[in-house]
């Protein structure tokens, strides 16, 4: 039989169960995992020499990221309660701390993406401003300091989108997120909605082919892994089992399926494979919608973890 | 080098709260926030009913995640005792250690920082023992060093039965709850 548990504590944030992240946190993960994903495509063009091409991967992904960057981090510095404190971030370095090792990392990405916006800066900009022609200029004559550049994206955003799931999988108290698939997941969701977003803005008919390819891939990989995510969930222990059913007939089990599954994978999944097969043609539809579910996967995924927790009445098992 | 830690007699405590209200006052905790609370919890099916009273608060883990965790190294643990402790003036109030605590043992401060339990560590390094300790009436706490053979802690626990709570979460507790 059920345990009946009271408890005198009234704490708004953990009782009855964790509340501590609201909007903030979910839309930040959202916005590092995308521009993570951004990083790796423009790194990508940047490292094989296709920048000359200037696809939109080189030339619009860089500055959007920066600015989506930006807004992740004025999310995250709304969501601390302490926030004339927040310079302590750097001050030291925790190597235990997926938080220490996701700001120093933030910190890495900014001249990175400063470096890969200039090799392809937009004609208006280099027209505004003659040093980020001269610096443009520079910049592209060194070809090996460009591969350099987009070495370093690939390698920074791989980190970042990483770290996004790192950094809920590394709080153990929360057994729907201990899994290290959370990592591997929301950077395969960031490499995702970036393939997206260059499928929505790309001009060339080339450049939206190869990013509709490259984002049912990523959307393939993101279900493999979130099937592997439950499975290991399912057979993990009894509170990890029972943040697992919290999508399985729990009460985040119509978001999950409807938003993450169904709209931010399977459907756009559906949509651009018919396109790419050239049975229908690209609409801007499946993109909105791997838009869309990455976000709606980061507000599941934090606010259910909060939810999941374990159990009270050990003492009442025992024998 | 000592470590602290607590055993808490289920079957003297009556969950009177005196634990409670000595602990706001002596730390002038906030009001509505609790840095040590009562908990009751009831198994079995009527009429072979068992009840267990606990005065519950951070456990001090050997494996604390709320250290591990800090981004900037405000919740650390401190020497005497291993106790762990937050530095308001490090703290920038991200919730991390909230969310890696199995016990939900932290509370953030209303001015921004994480708060919790501290052993009463100013009392206990001036030769007094935690606020709970002293004032409880049915004298259920023996706080002491784990690591020395011959303190009271060491010898209670040496005779007695106890469990610690979420032993499965892994981060080694050092409250012990005598059966």
């Amino acid at each position: 039989m059920t345990p009946e548990f009271f408890i005198t504590r009234h704490n708004a944030m953990v009782d009855p169960f964790l509340r501590v992240w609201s909007w903030e946190i979910p839309v930040y993960l959202f916005l590092g995992g995308w521009v993570a994903g951004m990083m790796i495509l423009t790194g990508f063009t940047l490292a094989t020499g296709r920048h000359r091409e200037r696809p939109c991967a080189a030339s619009a992904l860089p500055g959007v990221g920066l600015v989506l960057l930006s807004l992740g981090m004025l999310a995250l510095f709304l969501d601390l309660e302490h926030k004339r404190f927040v310079w302590r971030l750097y001050t030291t370095f925790q190597p235990s701390s997926p938080m220490s090792w996701g700001a120093w990392i933030l910190i890495a990405v900014y001249p990175v993406l400063v470096g890969s916006w200039l090799v392809r800066p937009p004609a208006l900009a280099a027209d505004l401003s003659a040093s980020v022609e001269r610096a443009s200029l520079w910049l592209q004559a060194r070809a090996s300091l460009v591969r350099a550049v987009g070495a370093a994206s690939i390698g920074l955003g791989a980190a970042l989108g990483i770290y996004t799931g790192v950094l809920l999988s590394s709080l153990g108290a929360r057994p729907l997120w201990s899994s290290g698939l959370l990592g591997p997941l929301f950077l395969a969701s960031g490499l995702s909605t970036a393939a997206a977003f260059a499928h929505l803005v790309a001009r060339h008919t080339g450049e939206r082919e190869s990013m509709a390819r490259l984002d049912n891939l990523a959307l393939s990989l993101e279900l493999a892994i979130l099937s592997l995510l439950m499975l290991g969930l399912l057979a993990g222990s009894a509170a990890q089992a029972d943040g697992a059913r919290l999508f399985l007939g729990g009460a985040f089990t119509a978001p999950f399926w409807v938003f993450v599954v169904l709209v931010g994978i399977v459907i756009p999944l559906i949509v651009q494979s018919l396109a790419v097969a050239h049975r229908i043609q690209h609409t801007p539809v499946a993109p909105v919608l791997v838009l869309t579910g990455g976000l709606a996967m980061r507000f599941v995924f934090v606010y259910a973890g909060q939810a999941s927790h374990w159990a009270h009445g050990v003492w009442a098992s025992l024998p | 080098m000592a470590r602290y830690g607590m055993a808490i007699d289920t079957r003297k405590c009556v969950g009177c709260m005196d634990c409670v209200v000595a602990c706001k006052t002596e730390n002038q905790v906030p009001a509505g926030e609790a840095r040590d609370w009562i908990a009751y919890e009831t198994a079995g099916a009527f009429p072979t009913l068992r009840m267990e009273i606990r005065s519950e608060r951070c456990n001090h883990c050997d494996r604390p995640p709320c250290v591990a965790c800090c981004p900037t190294g405000a919740s650390h643990v401190a020497q005497p005792g291993h106790v762990v402790l937050v530095t308001p003036g490090a703290c920038i109030g991200c919730k991390a250690c909230l969310a890696s605590c199995p016990y939900d043992a932290r509370f953030v401060h209303p001015d921004g920082y994480a708060d919790k339990c501290t052993f009463c560590l100013h009392r206990v390094n001036g030769g007094l023992e935690p606020a709970c300790v002293s004032v409880c009436p049915s004298r259920c706490f023996t706080f002491g060093d784990l690591d020395d053979p011959n303190s009271a802690i060491s010898r209670t626990l040496a005779s007695r039965r106890g469990h610690t709570l979420l032993p499965a979460a892994g981060t080694g507790p050092r409250i012990v709850y005598l059966d």
